[in-house]
């Protein structure tokens, strides 16, 4: 089945000048794998076209089963320039929320 | 052995009164203060140069320190704070000031100096981090540079018997670390100490964020009394795991996933983020829920420290003006979408020069920009907003001049705020570069109440 990530994770952005990182964090450890697999930084940063300019990188936190996006060129050139009216990047995050990802049936119980 | 660490703020506009709670409920050992942003030093610069009564340091520094002081002079609380900002011996002298009024005597407070490197920046640095380009590039713009410093001259004020320690720029895990390589005697070689020292000063920095601040979810992740979050609690071990909590009976939730999500918050690579004093490795970390609001963290590693400390440099970069105004109702859309245009017209007869100009649709696009979804129904309210970024204030001001012109002279049934400011601002850009470490010599001066 087809799931948004919503129900599957949560997260987090920072902002360092005209970078923001965005943390995806499974509510559970099953959830890890398919992400791990599905959400590549390439289908990331297509998740995020018009707003990302810049290169996106993955990092993999096996142990923690957590994942961190850091995401050039996301802040409009970067906090103190931005025209945005989030012009830290706050609910950047939000958006990877939308992305769907194919989850087996039997984790059906373990949605949030 | 173990120590109490608390949170007193995580930034300049923070709660005042989650520290004083902490101050008094929270028997603590020491309790730390973090009020600047990348571009707060810049912006106290400015400040003091058109104001020369500004202090410069923290504007909230009498509020901050009178909310808790009596409390940590009753329990032994020492402090850690970064609200010298431009001025740490001025902040140490009115915190001496406070002690006294709260009548303690022999009260020692360290002004730990040595971060503003304005005036050398351009000899000591080579190359802008964020583009390449060399920082000499920048040499008419600079209104401030500063070093991040380590934990080290917080230790050596703490050995020289300070009670509180006032800095101005510093990492801001070091404000939290310096506490922990003092008391268990941690030293500079020691990374996977260092490591875990910074690890939690990292998880703490950013106060409530790890108790349930920027985290509500309503139905995924829910918060208790998010209206009363306290800020946070580390109980330190010597045999480095600390277990991070909060007061009972305040509002807010530690848990996996709090501590998760600020783990990686504002962090890059989580197995080399680098700080002063060593480069911290997240990779390793163990998280285990003890019980209700209680979170032990261990095995967070460290690797040696760089040969460099991280210079910001803050830039005048002009200015950014910027207002709104609004529709409702039945074709607000389109009214919005009309005033768009007329705008756009107004800005070329008026020879509006901008490096960039946005205009935004709050409800539609505005936060995420192009990757906002198409709306299925049109909206009910929209409120127009329109930003540009300019060279001189001048520019900048026609947006307000513009849109106090839609009051009479625009679409029907707009809705718009008295101009009840200039709506102008002016932009500091910050820039990084890296120094050697070796070419920056902190000193500390003492004061006693």
């Amino acid at each position: 089945m087809l799931i948004k990530l919503v129900q599957l994770a949560h997260c987090r952005s920072g902002d360092k000048g005209n970078t923001s990182n965005i943390s995806v964090i499974p509510y559970h450890p099953e959830f890890y794998a398919p992400i791990k697999q599905q959400l590549s930084a390439e289908k990331f940063k297509d998740f995020y076209a018009g707003v990302v300019s810049g290169n996106v990188t993955r990092y993999c936190l096996d142990k923690l089963e957590m994942f961190n996006f850091v995401c050039e060129g996301a802040l409009g050139g970067g906090v103190s320039r931005s025209l945005c009216l989030d012009n830290y990047g706050k609910s950047l995050s939000s958006r990877i929320l939308s992305f769907e990802i194919e989850i087996n049936d039997d984790f059906k119980n373990l949605l949030h | 052995m173990t120590i109490r660490i608390g949170s007193g703020s995580a930034w300049w506009g923070d709660r005042i009164s989650p520290a004083q709670n902490n101050a008094e409920k929270g028997a603590l050992d020491y309790l730390s203060f973090e009020t600047m942003a990348e571009a707060t030093i810049s912006a106290a610069q400015v400040r003091k140069r058109r104001d020369p009564s500004f202090p410069g340091y923290d504007t909230w520094l009498d509020d901050r320190m009178n909310a808790v002081l009596p409390a940590c002079l009753r329990e032994g609380t020492k402090i850690i704070s970064n609200q010298g900002w431009i001025n740490p011996d001025g902040a140490a002298e009115r915190i001496v000031h406070w002690l006294r009024v709260h009548g303690a005597q022999g009260v020692k407070v360290a002004a730990v100096n040595g971060s503003l490197i304005t005036n050398q920046v351009l000899e000591l640095t080579d190359t802008i981090l964020e583009n390449g380009k060399p920082t000499k590039s920048l040499k008419d713009q600079i209104v401030s540079a500063e070093v991040y410093l380590g934990a080290q001259p917080i230790v050596q004020a703490l050995r020289d018997g300070a009670h509180i320690v006032v800095t101005g720029r510093i990492a801001d895990p070091s404000i939290f670390a310096a506490p922990m390589m003092f008391e268990f005697g941690w030293g500079m070689e020691d990374y996977t100490r260092l490591g875990f020292a910074n690890g939690i000063g990292h998880l703490m920095e950013c106060g409530a964020q790890v108790t349930g601040g920027y985290f509500a979810d309503p139905g995924r992740k829910d918060v208790p009394n998010p209206w009363d979050l306290a800020f946070p609690i580390a109980e330190v071990n010597e045999d480095g795991s600390a277990i991070i909590t909060k007061l009972e009976g305040t509002g807010g939730i530690v848990n996996t996933q709090t501590i998760k999500e600020q783990l990686l918050y504002e962090v890059h690579d989580p197995s080399n983020y680098i700080t002063p004093d060593v480069v911290v490795d997240f990779s390793t970390t163990k998280i285990e829920e003890l019980s209700e609001n209680r979170v032990m963290i261990s095995e967070i590693s460290g690797k040696p420290r760089t040969p460099t400390l991280k210079v910001s440099i803050g830039c005048q970069e002009g200015f950014i003006g910027e207002d709104m105004f609004f529709y409702a109702g039945e074709g607000a859309l389109q009214r919005a979408q009309l005033a768009e245009k007329i705008l756009r017209e107004r800005f070329k007869i008026v020879g509006l020069k901008a490096e960039e100009l946005r205009i935004d649709y709050l409800g539609l696009n505005a936060i995420h920009g192009d990757m906002s979804p198409k709306p299925a129904h049109d909206p009910y309210e929209i409120a127009v907003r329109v930003a540009a970024r300019t060279s001189t204030r001048e520019e900048a001001m026609k947006i307000g001049r513009e849109v106090d012109g839609m009051a009479v002279s625009g679409v029907g049934m707009t809705g718009k705020r008295v101009p009840h400011q200039d709506r102008t601002r002016e932009i500091i850009g910050v820039w990084s570069s890296l120094v050697d470490r070796n070419a920056i010599h902190p000193t500390i001066n003492f004061y006693e109440s």
